[in-house]
């Protein structure tokens, strides 16, 4: 190739610029745009591609064959058999006539749910409301499938399960995490030792702890058997029951996560200025002001970004049950994650990818109101 | 494996390899290597590895065997061969699955490979596996490794104690269930259970429901079926003979281990083998599973019954039960219907119809050697391999087990339950059409799963299972469905 730059005579360009200098000068221009690219064409390729991808696999039945995958649409009924086919019991749970404690809590979350909506009616913006308006409808939809399943006395479904993980083993999880955290970070001898043995749990891979659990929980052969044995209980088995199972699950899952509440919230505590907590004992505060009045305020924004963040995590759960009781007994401590996963291999990925969406829209929903609702909130109070 | 055991393996592989060396040419697949996709654990793929060897011996191919949970097994082969991704050359998997495979084109057919074989002698396969379990459509497409049924076993010495005669139908297994539940079976001063059965969700409990349900529902021999109606593939599940099954099999579960619910085949003869269980229902593997070191309690004492039946019978026009007569149930053998089910139909291999023809070669000679006799005969009598007898030779008589140490009663029961079963015109076949694993190893077992764990009630689960079955036969296309059921019970030249 010749020489571009031979070839210019002088006052050919403007400036006296060269070809390959105005080159560079446009690339510094669009520098930023370079830097980013191969991340953002990463991003399409790994995350945006599959998930839209996979929005035609939800909408239609797909079948083996051999030139390939075979797809037929069919609009929303992999969604649709969710709600109202023979998939029903599976997802919702089995949906009878309402009793009187079920029709009572569902009566008092939609109004409670609908006085907060009206309460927030003008003070937001159109944005603001629609988002309440979205939470609201899925609270409600909520509140209607406890009242119609468990609180009338019906077995529920993945959907269900899925929100006892999340809110019940949460709270459980937060609740203790929080509690061994304000222990550590008392000066008591020894607080070192605690802290790495408190943390260990996390850095188990979930496969190992479901196995380790399996062991451990087995009451014919585990550890606990004496105990059992000695109660008289031989033939109860919490594998066999669908309560005990679930709470089963959400204690082990619970064992593996409250750790990681406990490092996040023993940093939170660490950080509490002494000066302020050493004014209030000059001042005669008792411990549990100290608390209430000093640490907690301070330690409030922390604990619920790492609520948030659990959260999230929770409803993915998929290991424990899996591996412990495969979901059942029949399809009691399925999560909604399993549960897209035993239809996927059963390489019905249309409606797989259906359940995946479902909790998608569960898992944003929810994600989305608490932190707008609960962890803003507190950022906002804590800034102010 | 005892000493013996031991000893007649290797024996057999030395007198195996030294046959096999003189036809097949030393190195003949050398650099040719072989995946094999098939369940976790010795069985089954425990033995296709050691045999693995000895054939990389004799041939130079190299056998790599992967093994996948159970439930998996299915899918992840349909996956590999329909993407085009094949890193899969061979799949070992219940014979009944192939059908499916076949139907996409996905299965190499063996008719030619075995036509040039002179070792493999099909003719001594016996007839059911040779031409439903081993044959799709007339052609060859699968080749056994083992021959399944599923049988009732009990423990000779806990009923005679009890003064109890093997029963005969299921009310009876569940009255000597009851009776014997809690006594001491295996002289550990601890109580033992009545009625063994793998019920845990995702795994073989939806074979055991079957072998329940057969006996209620078929009637007028293998060609009836007792899943579909063979002229409108509608279920015939949501009637009373299915609901008189589910209610039984659940009964059973009272006489059983607490945790049987989340058991499965492992844990279940983890139990009979160190004698808690006085009756259970299983394929043939007690058989010769007694005679293992680990099982010496129970050596000698675990008999075979080919099938317990019903005195009751389904009226497929009403819906409802009726007393076994002649003309109900012509097959029945003094007031009883029997229809012993050939669950599983056996694990078969299948190639891979786009792999190399190099890899195809070494891999039908492969599969050969493991059908052949020379190989087979030994293989079913070791326990642990999880391979049942599927050959004539191996039915014929006694001496192959008496020989691997069976007592001389115990293996005339055994090969009598396993011929009486086979022989019986009335044997129930497995699902053999496109759709059979989602049929019943996902809609029958997630449905009976929830129904044993007390989340619906037995009118709810046939109801969800005859949907479920009609979804997927709408999906397949109800023509196509009511083709292959046909050609799967031999109602039309197979």
């Amino acid at each position: 190739m010749p020489n571009a730059g031979a070839d210019v005579q002088p006052g050919d360009s403007p400036a006296g610029v060269l070809p390959h200098e105005r080159w560079g000068e446009w690339l510094d221009r669009h520098s930023r745009t370079f830097f980013i690219a191969p991340a953002v064409v990463l991003i399409l390729i790994f995350a945006i591609f599959p998930t839209i991808y996979s929005i035609v696999f939800a909408l239609s039945r797909v079948r083996f064959t051999g030139e390939g995958l075979k797809f037929r649409l069919v609009w929303f009924q992999n969604f649709a058999k969710q709600f109202f086919g023979n998939d029903q019991v599976h997802f919702l749970g089995k949906v009878g006539t309402m009793g009187a404690l079920g029709t009572l809590f569902f009566a008092a979350v939609t109004a409670a749910v609908l006085w907060w909506l009206r309460r927030s009616y003008g003070k937001t913006s159109w944005i603001g409301m629609t988002g309440r308006a979205i939470s609201a409808t899925m609270a409600i939809f909520v509140a209607w499938i406890i009242g119609a399943t468990l609180l009338s006395g019906n077995p529920i479904g993945t959907l269900l399960t899925t929100l006892f993980y999340v809110v019940v083993g949460c709270a459980l999880q937060f609740v203790i995490g929080t509690g061994l955290a304000f222990l550590c970070s008392q000066p008591i001898s020894g607080k070192n030792f605690f802290r790495v043995i408190f943390f260990i749990p996390l850095m188990i891979t979930p496969l190992g702890v479901g196995y380790a659990m399996k062991m451990v929980a087995d009451i014919t052969k585990g550890p606990f058997q004496p105990l059992f044995g000695a109660a008289t209980v031989d033939a109860w088995v919490w594998s066999a029951d669908p309560w005990a199972a679930r709470i089963v699950m959400m204690v082990c899952d619970s064992w593996q996560w409250i750790p990681f509440i406990f490092i996040a919230m023993l940093a939170a505590l660490e950080n509490v200025p002494r000066d302020h907590v050493e004014a209030a004992q000059v001042d005669g505060a008792s411990g549990i002001d100290i608390f209430k009045e000093i640490t907690w305020p301070q330690i409030v924004p922390v604990a619920v970004t790492v609520l948030l963040i659990r959260m999230i995590e929770a409803f993915k759960i998929v290991d424990l049950p899996n591996i412990m009781t495969g979901g059942g007994p029949g399809s009691s401590t399925e999560s909604m994650t399993l549960h897209s996963m035993y239809i996927w291999r059963a390489n019905d990925i249309g409606t797989s990818a259906a359940v995946a969406y479902l909790l998608l829209l569960l898992t944003v929903v929810t994600c989305a109101s608490f932190f707008n609702y609960v962890v803003l909130g507190q950022l906002r109070r804590a800034r102010g | 494996m005892s000493s013996y055991t031991k000893s007649v393996c290797a024996l057999s592989a030395a007198v195996a390899l030294g046959a096999f060396s003189g036809v097949s040419m030393a190195g003949e697949f050398d650099g040719v290597t072989v995946n094999i996709l098939t369940r976790p654990g010795y069985v089954i793929a425990g033995r296709l590895a050691e045999r693995g060897k000895e054939f990389e011996a004799a041939t130079g191919a190299k056998i790599v065997v992967t093994e996948v949970p159970f439930a998996e097994i299915f899918p992840k082969i349909q996956n590999d061969w329909s993407t085009g991704t094949n890193a899969i050359d061979v799949g070992v998997f219940a014979a009944g699955w192939g059908v499916e495979l076949d139907s996409a084109g996905l299965l190499e057919d063996l008719t030619p490979y075995v036509k040039k074989d002179k070792k493999l002698d099909l003719n001594d396969v016996a007839p059911y596996f040779r031409d439903f379990g081993q044959k799709i459509g007339g052609k060859t497409k699968l080749l056994m490794v083992d021959g399944d049924f599923q049988m009732v076993y009990y423990r000779k010495d806990v009923l005679e104690k009890a003064g109890l005669q093997a029963p005969k139908t299921w009310e009876q297994y569940i009255d000597v269930a009851s009776k014997i539940h809690g006594q001491d079976m295996n002289g550990d001063g601890q109580g033992d259970y009545g009625s063994c059965i793998f019920k845990k969700r995702n795994a073989q409990s939806y074979f055991a429901i079957q072998t329940v349900a057969a006996s209620y529902v078929q009637t007028h021999g293998t060609a009836q079926g007792f899943h579909f109606d063979g002229a409108t593939m509608k279920p015939i599940v949501n009637n009373e003979a299915w609901k008189k099954a589910f209610e039984v099999y659940k009964e059973t579960g009272k006489y059983g281990p607490p945790e049987e619910l989340n058991m499965d085949i492992g844990d279940t003869r983890g139990l009979f083998k160190a004698g808690r269980c006085g009756l259970l229902i299983e394929w043939g593997d007690p058989g010769t599973l007694q005679l293992d070191a680990d099982a010496a309690k129970v050596k000698g004492l675990i008999y075979a019954i080919a099938a317990v039946g019903s005195e009751e019978v389904l009226d497929r026009a009403t819906g409802k039960l009726v007393p076994v007569t002649k003309e109900s149930a012509p097959h029945s053998v003094d007031g009883i219907n029997y229809a012993p089910f050939a669950a599983f139909g056996g694990w078969a291999g299948a190639i891979n119809a786009k792999a190399d023809q190099k890899k195809k070669d070494a891999a039908y000679a492969f599969l050969s050697y493991m059908n052949q006799a020379a190989q087979s005969n030994v293989d079913v009598t070791i326990g642990a391999t999880g391979y049942n007898p599927y050959r004539n030779s191996q039915l014929a008589s006694t001496d192959l087990w008496v020989k691997a140490g069976m007592p001389k009663e115990l293996a005339e029961n055994y090969i009598g339950a396993i011929n009486a079963a086979l022989n019986n015109p009335n044997m129930a076949s497995d699902m053999k059409i496109p759709g059979a694993q989602k049929y019943t190893g996902v809609i029958l077992d997630t449905e009976l799963a929830r129904y044993l764990a007390g989340e619906i009630t037995v009118e709810e689960a046939l109801e969800n299972i005859e949907a479920g079955w009609e979804e997927v036969t709408e999906d397949f296309g109800r023509d196509s469905q009511i083709e292959a059921q046909a050609l799967a019970l031999g109602t039309v030249g197979n």
